[in-house]
């Protein structure tokens, strides 16, 4: 390490010298190391045990018709896109939701509070699946032109209409904790209102609830096999229609369920990975 | 550029005077401090200027225009923050860019005035980090940098240094001097801490309980403190609460002055440490030592003494040098100049 003294109270200029290795800090570090190999060999294990054995029986027991899995297989896959493909939809205009539901509940106007406010404590305090068929029954009784409405269109309306109550309260917290310097900033250097909402505040609110809203979307790919119930051909509703038509509904429900566990499997992966990288610079300013 | 002027401006929040009545005249160029304890109205009064605040009553002038009730975002203002507020998303350049393109200037001149702002900050080779990328010093010259950006009038520095750690607080408080004498801007700064007050302003105007104890040039502030409050709050100084006898007050053969002229059974003396003088075995008022801090250049003595029947603490500096023979327990004999000593009456 160089000394760079210039007297007792002189200033030193530049950053920390790097540090030197240590060995012991490397004999530590390299003991953690093992016991984390030795963890991840026994977690491995231990699920390959109990999956294995868990099939294992099921096939030993004669239970499992594996040709007809492999006819029937791809077909129910093919519902992924449809799940997919209606959690998109439905979390893009959740969001568009919960942003106009955290604004009202954010407002000082009384009126918009209110509204905001109840839609939450409504959507919140009815079960989802009530409200998806709610407005794929009772809904074309009301307003008759809804019964024109293809089921998708309205699964998808019920399942952002559900969420973007759920993440109202979310966006609320997240808009209230971006500083309060950010807006006086931008008010002080020139920004008009809106702006200073839509451009300072949002995106750093956005990024703020980022995760939740991974969470969030997670949740919504399985929330998604409810809109089965209105003849949305998704996952779910090839399985049971398979099934039941061929009375073998522990196939069908096994593979739509395997379906879903892996597809929430590697949306929490993308989610860590999100999380790490957004963790690395976030160090607050 | 232009001065900023308050006339009688009280600002009430539910019933607590933030600020009571303060009236206040910057002239063009000039940097005054804000100086006072938190809670004195400091920031209530810079807020004010800025149109963060609405005052309750009373008017607000920017180069003899009258704001009050002008929108934040169109005063002829720039603001630095304690929390530095960058934009976390933009880049050094693109947050000291963004007052310009918020104005919609051409490219060109924002291209222009940004690269002579990154010069003036000393920020040209950070331009194109983020905020989480520079350290507190660099970003809070870039706040300064992104407020002078629209050449405001008036620039108003919310205790910009206080996150900061004491040897870039020093250096980076000079630095701000150094840029608003550069760009000619007239100033207010809000600090709780007296000596970066005084390096920094002009004028220094001393808050208390939401009013302006005083304004003065920093050597008139320290030399002579128009009130108690100043004379507390400005500088280390020994109080003494000492009876009145034929009309003066002093403390044995130390000092003796004149008693204030409000004050009828007692006054506080005040008189900062190093105009203390302490010898061994000479002409004073004799004192213990109780405890010996060494400063560095100067060493600070903690004395008892007597005041009639009862015990007075007092603090002296002196060169650490000719400190070096005084041992804890010793007895000196100490004295004031009567011309270093203040005198208040005793609130009643």
């Amino acid at each position: 390490m160089t000394v760079a003294s210039t007297g007792g109270f002189g200033t030193r200029a530049g950053g920390l010298a790097p540090p030197e290795p240590n060995p012991i800090v490397a004999a530590i570090a390299a003991q953690r190391r093992r016991q984390t190999r030795r963890f991840r060999i026994i977690f491995v294990a231990t699920w390959a045990v109990l999956i294995g054995g868990l099939l294992g029986a099921l096939v030993a027991a004669g239970r499992i018709d594996f040709p007809f899995i492999r006819e029937w297989g791809p077909y129910i896959l093919g519902g992924v896109w449809t799940t997919i493909f209606v959690a998109v939809c439905s979390i893009t205009i959740a969001i568009l939701f919960a942003i106009v539901g955290a604004l009202g509940r954010l407002s000082s106007n009384p009126v918009l509070f209110s509204v905001s406010t109840l839609y939450v404590s409504l959507v919140r305090g009815t079960p989802l699946l009530v409200q998806i068929l709610f407005i794929y029954l009772a809904l074309p009784q009301i307003i008759p032109g809804v019964s024109e409405v293809p089921a998708i269109a309205l699964g998808i309306f019920a399942l952002s209409f559900n969420y973007g109550a759920y993440m109202t309260e979310t966006f609320r917290a997240g808009i209230q904790a971006v500083p309060r310097g950010q807006t006086e900033a931008a008010e002080a250097l020139g920004m008009p209102g809106r702006t200073r909402m839509r451009r300072i505040v949002l995106p750093q609110a956005i990024r703020i609830i980022t995760p939740a809203i991974g969470n969030e979307f997670i949740s919504m790919i399985k929330d998604s096999s409810l809109v089965s119930v209105i003849a949305v051909p998704e996952l779910l509703w090839r399985a049971q229609r398979v099934g039941q038509s061929n009375f073998r509904t522990l196939e069908t429900l096994m593979i739509a369920a395997a379906i879903y566990w892996g597809l929430t499997i590697v949306l929490s992966l993308v989610q860590d990975r999100l999380e790490k990288r957004m963790a690395e610079s976030d160090r607050r300013i | 550029m232009s001065g900023v002027t308050l006339e009688r401006v009280t600002k009430t929040f539910s019933q607590v005077h933030a600020l009571d009545d303060v009236s206040l005249e910057i002239v063009s160029g000039e940097l005054v401090a804000l100086l006072g304890p938190s809670g004195c109205g400091k920031t209530t009064l810079l807020r004010s200027v800025a149109g963060l605040e609405e005052p309750t009553s009373g008017r607000i002038l920017i180069g003899g225009r009258d704001v009050t009730g002008v929108p934040t975002r169109e005063r002829p203002i720039g603001m630095v923050f304690q929390s530095y507020a960058l934009f976390p998303n933009l880049t050094v350049r693109q947050n000291i860019s963004f007052p310009l393109e918020v104005r919609h200037r051409p490219p060109a001149e924002i291209r222009e005035r940004v690269a002579e702002l990154l010069e003036i900050v000393r920020l040209g080779p950070q331009a194109d980090r983020y905020p989480h990328q520079i350290s507190g010093g660099q970003a809070q010259r870039c706040a300064l940098g992104r407020a002078l950006a629209p050449s405001p009038e008036v620039l108003l520095l919310d205790e910009p240094l206080s996150a900061l750690d004491a040897l870039v607080r020093t250096r980076l408080r000079d630095e701000i001097r150094r840029i608003q004498q550069l760009v000619k801007t007239t100033a207010i700064y809000v600090t709780h801490d007296q000596s970066e007050a005084m390096a920094i302003a002009d004028r220094v105007a001393v808050m208390n309980h939401g009013r302006v104890e005083q304004v003065a040039a920093p050597p008139a502030l320290y030399e002579e403190p128009a009130t108690e409050f100043a004379a507390t709050f400005v500088g280390s100084r020994n109080a003494l609460e000492l009876p009145i006898a034929d009309g003066r007050i002093g403390l044995g053969a130390a000092f003796s002055i004149a008693a204030p002229a409000a004050s009828r059974e007692r006054a506080i003396a005040f008189f900062r440490p190093e105009d203390v003088q302490v010898a061994v075995g000479s002409m004073g008022h004799p004192a213990v030592v109780e405890m010996k801090i060494f400063l560095g250049p100067t060493t600070r003595l903690h004395l008892a003494t007597a005041v009639g029947d009862r015990t007075a603490r007092l603090h002296a500096d002196m060169p650490s040098r000719a400190a070096a023979h005084l041992e804890e327990g010793s007895v000196v004999a100490v004295r004031v100049d009567p011309q270093h000593v203040r005198a208040f009456p005793v609130d009643a």
